[in-house]
């Protein structure tokens, strides 16, 4: 085991551009995924006719399927089908999909947790179905849903070391190249990757028990 | 609920049928496409564009390595490439490289992200039906890369009892299945994946070309290249087909190299040696 | 879309069909033991057990899949040592799991009343024959549902096994994709094995959070 020869200055400088791109590929999805999530499991909760069959379907077809499978598909087979999309594009498009559809159920799951009495002494004092929505089950769901959807979050960051069989330039794409490079550098480089993954997701998991603590 | 999941069943029934429908319909569109916006004027999009768009391998020692120090990919490919940039666009640094495996070249090059693979890539019938190679410019032959004192010292050695390392998409891995029936091959993503595979003893021997073997003998000592070449593997680059324009350039770009004594030298520089005449 | 595809390869595709399967089932056994010893140390009352079991599972559940698989298949080579690439990736997803497992069954204790767990030792019972016999087996009615959505996540999981040659089915669907060029439909293919396993699992899993709902 080689830690000087795997911990020089290039190789963390190396290891640091990958970082930035998994946090960047992250966090767009972060956005575009709570975005789709949120448009899927109202959709479903609201049992809007022919629009929640339609995202019934897509939620269960798309968590169903490996997210490895859809990072692949979308940089590789959707050319086919004249829709060309780059390493990031790809990556980004592919977890937005998949953790969407994870969303949607805590979205949809959140929302009918919510008191059914209280809908329905919303509704007979007068407010609208939108109404209700907006303003007694959407704050009292988004509440609930917070742990679950932090959990969720963390698992799309991990999940974009994925990216390496698309040659995207993260984290674990550009871990591989530095172990190439060295006779011994596997397990240090490895560990220093684990390291820098745990860091990053303690400090989301933390920064969300501060929101937990505060919305409480 | 169960409304539902009668409904799942029914959609994807659907959904396949449309895909089936649009699979068909594309393919044939993506052909013709293709053939037409590159017939004749492939070099004009290129010379538009200001830019050349390079598939390279970025774990190929020699031939295209990315160096995690400087950033930049370096190998005999890359410079081969840099002297079709100048040939077409009068500059060397006009040239963007992506990276490509065995396994994403073909799709990347027929997606257009790319104008050419210069990868290593060994010239096959099978591959011609999917893309344009320009002439030979490397001639390489598939070999055995094994850990320093191995039992296996060629072809030979090698029974249905070893396990051979390869690449995902590569030509070595068809060929020697056809040489050594029922020998166990385990592909890899990359080369590299290939090759720290080999290092942690997850096979007995690695095979593709020599060239990009002797590349990796270089990167670690305690790992040789063993045996004579026991295949012929012609170098071409690879366009998308009907780009007999592109092919064109690459080719005057090669006779040019070769006549001036510039090719010799980057033979040279890199492989450590005049090539064979 | 090529149906010849399908049909020409299908001895192939099986043959992956059987590693994500056979991995699957062996990574669920050994992630459910592995993660009911973690969950009973973090109960455990020797503090060291405790710290050890929150420290495992705080871990492992911060860092990608992708790096505990690599751990396993590159990390052995430094003690001298090999593992496979499926051996290597179903004990990587095992580890990986379990940390998961450990969280669910660990929920699942706490909500066993603890008045039971002192009647128990109150009445004779040693703590092992307390946990034996009066809280896993309640506690284990509750944490199906969730060890039934990890199973749905390790066969989906699994499919990291092709980065490591583990021989399963987007292993092999990567080796007709490479004889047959055809991108879309090769993957459009495995994504129905993959549906195959997935969807029944996931629709009776609906099926037994709903007959808990209603007897509760």
């Amino acid at each position: 085991m080689d830690f000087v020869g795997a911990y020089s200055a290039e190789n963390l400088k190396f290891l640091m551009e990958g970082l930035y791109i998994t946090l960047f590929v992250a966090f767009v999805a972060i956005i575009l995924s709570f975005l789709l999530g949120c448009i899927l499991g109202v959709t479903r909760y609201t049992n809007i006719p022919v629009l929640s069959q339609i995202s019934f379907v897509f939620v269960e077809i798309i968590r169903n399927l490996p997210l490895l499978l859809l990072i692949f598909f979308m940089r590789f087979a959707l050319p086919e089908v004249g829709i060309k999309l780059g390493p990031v594009a790809a990556a980004i498009t592919a977890l937005t999909i998949f953790e969407g559809a994870m969303i949607s159920e805590i979205v949809r799951a959140g929302l009918a947790s919510v008191d059914k009495g209280q809908i329905e002494a919303a509704r007979s004092s007068g407010l609208t179905s939108v109404q209700t929505l907006w303003h007694i089950v959407l704050p009292q769901g988004l509440r609930r849903m917070v742990p679950p959807l932090v959990s969720q979050f963390i698992s799309l960051l991990k999940d974009t070391s994925l990216g390496v069989v698309i040659s995207l330039a993260e984290l674990m794409h550009n871990a591989g190249i530095i172990i190439g490079h060295g006779f011994n550098y596997t397990i240090p480089t490895l560990l220093l990757v684990a390291l820098i993954y745990f860091t990053v997701n303690y400090l989301l998991s933390l920064l969300s028990k501060r929101l937990e603590a505060k919305n409480a | 609920m169960k409304k539902s999941w009668k409904l799942l069943s029914a959609m994807m029934i659907v959904m396949l049928l449309i895909l089936a429908g649009c699979g068909n319909d594309s393919n044939n569109a993506g052909s013709n496409a293709s053939a037409g916006e590159s017939g004749s004027d492939g070099v004009a999009t290129i010379k538009e564009r200001g830019k050349l768009l390079v598939g390279v391998k970025y774990d190929t020692k020699l031939f295209g390595l990315k160096d995690p120090s400087s950033g930049n990919v370096e190998g005999f490919d890359i410079d081969i490439s840099k002297a079709i940039a100048k040939h077409i666009l009068g500059d060397e640094n006009a040239i963007e490289l992506k990276e490509v495996t065995s396994k994403t070249r073909i799709p990347m090059l027929n997606n257009g992200e790319i104008d050419m693979v210069v990868a290593t890539m060994t010239i096959t019938e099978e591959r011609k039906k999917e893309v344009d190679f320009s002439d030979v410019y490397f001639q390489a032959g598939q070999s055995l890369l094994v850990k320093k004192g191995s039992p296996i010292k060629g072809i030979d050695d090698i029974t249905k009892d070893s396990t051979v390392l390869g690449s995902k998409g590569s030509t070595s891995v068809k060929n020697i299945k056809e040489k050594v029936p029922g020998v166990t091959v385990l592909e890899f993503d990359n080369y590299q994946d290939a090759f720290n595979a080999l290092k942690t003893g997850k096979g007995d021997a690695l095979t593709t070309d020599d060239a990009i073997l002797y590349g990796m003998a270089a990167q670690d000592p305690n790992y040789e290249v063993v045996g004579e070449p026991f295949t012929d593997e012609p170098y071409g680059i690879a366009v998308q087909k009907g780009n007999s324009a592109v092919v064109k350039a690459i080719n005057d770009t090669l006779a040019e190299l070769k006549s001036s004594g510039e090719y010799d030298k980057i033979y040279e520089k890199w492989i450590g040696k005049a090539p064979a005449k | 879309m090529q149906f010849s595809i399908l049909t020409d390869y299908f001895g192939t595709y099986m043959e992956g069909f059987r590693g994500t399967v056979l991995s699957s089932l062996l990574a669920l056994v050994g992630s459910f033991l592995l993660g009911t010893l973690i969950a009973v140390f973090r109960i455990s009352a020797v503090r060291a057990l405790r710290w050890f079991g929150t420290g495992y599972t705080e871990f492992i559940r911060n860092i990608p899949l992708l790096l505990v698989v690599y751990i396993f298949y590159y990390g052995p080579s430094a003690f001298g040592s090999s593992l496979d690439g499926f051996t290597a990736g179903t004990i990587g997803l095992a580890v990986y799991t379990s940390a998961f497992i450990a969280e669910a069954i660990r929920a699942g204790i706490a909500a066993v009343p603890k008045g039971q767990t002192e009647a128990a030792r109150s009445s004779g019972l040693t703590y092992v024959q307390t946990m034996t016999h009066v809280v896993l087996p309640q506690a284990i009615k509750l944490v199906i549902p969730p060890l039934g959505n990890q199973f749905i996540n390790l066969i989906k999981n699994s499919s990291v096994l092709t980065i490591v040659a583990g021989l399963d089915l987007m292993y092999f669907a990567d080796i007709v994709n490479s004889d047959t060029f055809r991108t879309f439909d090769t993957y459009v293919f495995v994504a129905l094995f993959y549906l195959v396993l997935t969807l029944p699992l996931s629709y009776g899993m609906r099926v037994w959070e709903r007959r808990l709902q209603r007897k509760y």
